[in-house]
């Protein structure tokens, strides 16, 4: 059982999305566990062939429990034993790791496959251990790509962001090219295939896809499902458990959210000595330039001036690295990525704060749809275990509830919360005359262990900096 | 569209924005923004599953107009 984030101590399985010899990839989602706050998607840390699914749907147990075992794949023996992501662990976020690069040993391999490689090995004068930097590693995690089978054609050797890159698309390739044979290869399902199939109790190995490669959609499995009604009485019978454990109430839902904000939130106070600072930031610039691209566009392409304020605080956050990142065993452990943490209000009550990766490094249209993404699937009880454990800072976006500013409560382990409040018409003096424009108050709650003031007054200057160049964000 | 093709079309965007608000509670003047507590991209899905329904082009300078039930069935119907 991951810690789906700080604040989970137990969590139930709702759901298995595979059984005992289904073949799985790191990152595939595999199971629906019910947090005290939402029900997440947890995705697999290996790759490899599931061997027992150890905790039953219905079961409630501790994080660190063992909830199934997975056999490493031979073939792809690099898999490094990824300890579950979860900033509560000693193993989880970047650990304060190596500054410049890592030395990756070579890994033992199966007889067959050295032999084989050693000829290219040789033919090709590769050096013995290949330098990769974090960014590149983190890279092929996201990709899915085996570093130790990665020659690098960078300088020395080192792997290039462009090599894992070429081995993804070839993998996607492989995988494309084989026949959908269910009894060999794994059989590709789409997520919401999967996640229908287990509801209604379908098993995937039987069914014929019929989607791209050989893919099994949703459709498929309707199907498949519609064809055995008498002969299998299992729909409901399948359903049972995953209903009952699911069937945590309105009222309870309501209370264990309040408890696990609670609880996280009394740690935060008890342990982090917040300072704060605050600004008033010039949105006229902003908002003139948001109006102007948004006149050109289609409803669903337009940006909300919160999409302005998201990639400001990102960027500000990885100009002042002392504020992204986490404290942990007494230090300061900056994180090699910005990944944004964005506090999301759930319409029934409560909150979830899921990431958005790499907030720094994306477009302004991309982040505009991660964030309606995310806060769909905040709301369907769809997010990823991943989302939830991985950000770095985070951000609560007040405005729409027209208040002029909120000061946050820091999420442990993370050592800075910026707040935004509603962008609102003023009285301002600018060049010795008073005008009306539009401002927007910025705050920062920041852990005084890891930064002072000074370091939080630079990073609010920063934001109402990018702010008077939308162009550039 | 008509009034009463616009007030569906309305009612059917807000289920899906909003789905815990109950329809018959709505009032035609009840703020939307800030009497339901749609936030902006709440709102901009609003706009957006009614600009697909009625056809209509719905700038940002048309946004006032879609502030309450009433005054955007006014707008959807075409004024």
């Amino acid at each position: 059982m991951p810690a789906l984030g700080a604040d989970m101590d137990e969590g139930t399985v709702l759901e298995w999305l595979v059984k005992p010899g289904d073949e799985v990839h790191k990152g595939d989602i595999i199971a629906v566990i019910d947090t005290a706050k939402s029900a997440i998607d947890v995705e697999s840390f290996f790759t490899g062939t599931v061997e027992r699914l150890v905790t039953d749907v219905g079961q409630t147990v501790p994080v660190g429990t063992v909830l199934a075992t997975i056999t490493e794949s031979r073939a792809q023996p690099a898999a490094p034993p990824a300890e579950p992501k979860g900033p509560e662990r000693p193993t989880a976020p970047q650990p304060p790791g190596p500054p410049a690069g890592l030395e990756v040993p070579e890994r033992p391999r199966p007889a067959t496959l050295r032999k084989r490689e050693k000829k290219i090995v040789a033919a090709e004068q590769a050096p013995p251990a290949v330098t990769i930097s974090p960014l590149i590693r983190k890279r092929a995690h996201e990709l899915g790509v085996d570093l130790a089978k990665l020659r690098g054609s960078g300088r020395g050797g080192a792997v290039t962001r462009a090599d894992v890159e070429r081995a993804a698309a070839e993998r996607q390739r492989e995988v494309a090219l084989k026949p959908p044979s269910p009894a060999v290869s794994r059989i590709r399902v789409t997520p919401l295939a999967r996640r229908v199939a287990a509801e209604l109790g379908v098993d995937l190995a039987g069914v014929t896809g019929t989607g791209p490669g050989g893919a099994v959609s949703e459709a498929d499995v309707r199907r498949a499902a519609a064809l055995v009604p008498e002969a299998a009485p299992a729909p409901e019978a399948a359903q049972r458990p995953a209903a009952a454990a699911a069937a945590r109430s309105g009222v309870e839902r309501a209370l264990s959210m309040r408890q696990a904000i609670g609880r996280l939130m009394a740690r935060s106070k008890r342990e982090i000595p917040h300072y704060y600072v605050s600004n008033t930031v010039d949105m006229t610039r902003s908002l003139d330039w948001l109006h102007e691209r948004n006149r050109e566009l289609e409803v669903s392409e337009r940006l909300v001036p919160a999409a302005l304020l998201l990639k400001a605080a990102a960027l500000a956050a990885r100009k002042i690295p002392d504020l992204n990142g986490y404290w942990l065993d007494d230090q300061f452990s900056p994180a090699d990525a910005v990944h944004l943490g964005l506090v999301i209000s759930l319409r029934g009550g409560g909150l979830l704060t899921p990431a958005i990766h790499d907030a720094a490094d994306l477009r302004l249209a991309e982040l505009m749809s991660r964030m309606r993404d995310l806060v769909i699937r905040a709301r369907a009880g769809r997010l990823r275990g991943s989302e939830l454990t991985d950000a770095t800072i985070t951000v609560t976006n007040l405005g729409d509830q027209g208040v002029e500013s909120v000061f946050g409560v820091i999420y442990p382990p993370q050592v800075a919360l910026a707040g935004f409040g509603k962008v609102t018409e003023r009285p301002v003096a600018v060049g010795g005359l008073i005008g009306v424009r539009p401002v927007v108050v910025t705050t920062l709650a920041a852990d005084h262990r890891a930064s002072d003031a000074m370091t939080g007054a630079r990073y609010l200057t920063e934001i109402s900096d990018l702010l008077q160049r939308p162009e550039e964000l | 569209m008509t009034p009463d093709q616009a007030q569906h079309a309305i009612e059917e965007a807000l289920a899906q924005v909003a789905p815990d608000v109950d329809i018959a509670d709505l009032t035609p003047d009840t703020d939307l923004r800030d009497g339901l507590g749609l936030d902006s991209l709440d709102f901009l899905r609003f706009v957006e599953i009614l600009s697909e329904r009625s056809g209509k082009q719905i700038a940002e300078d048309d946004y006032p107009h879609l502030a309450t039930p009433a005054s955007a069935a006014k707008f959807l119907a075409g004024r």
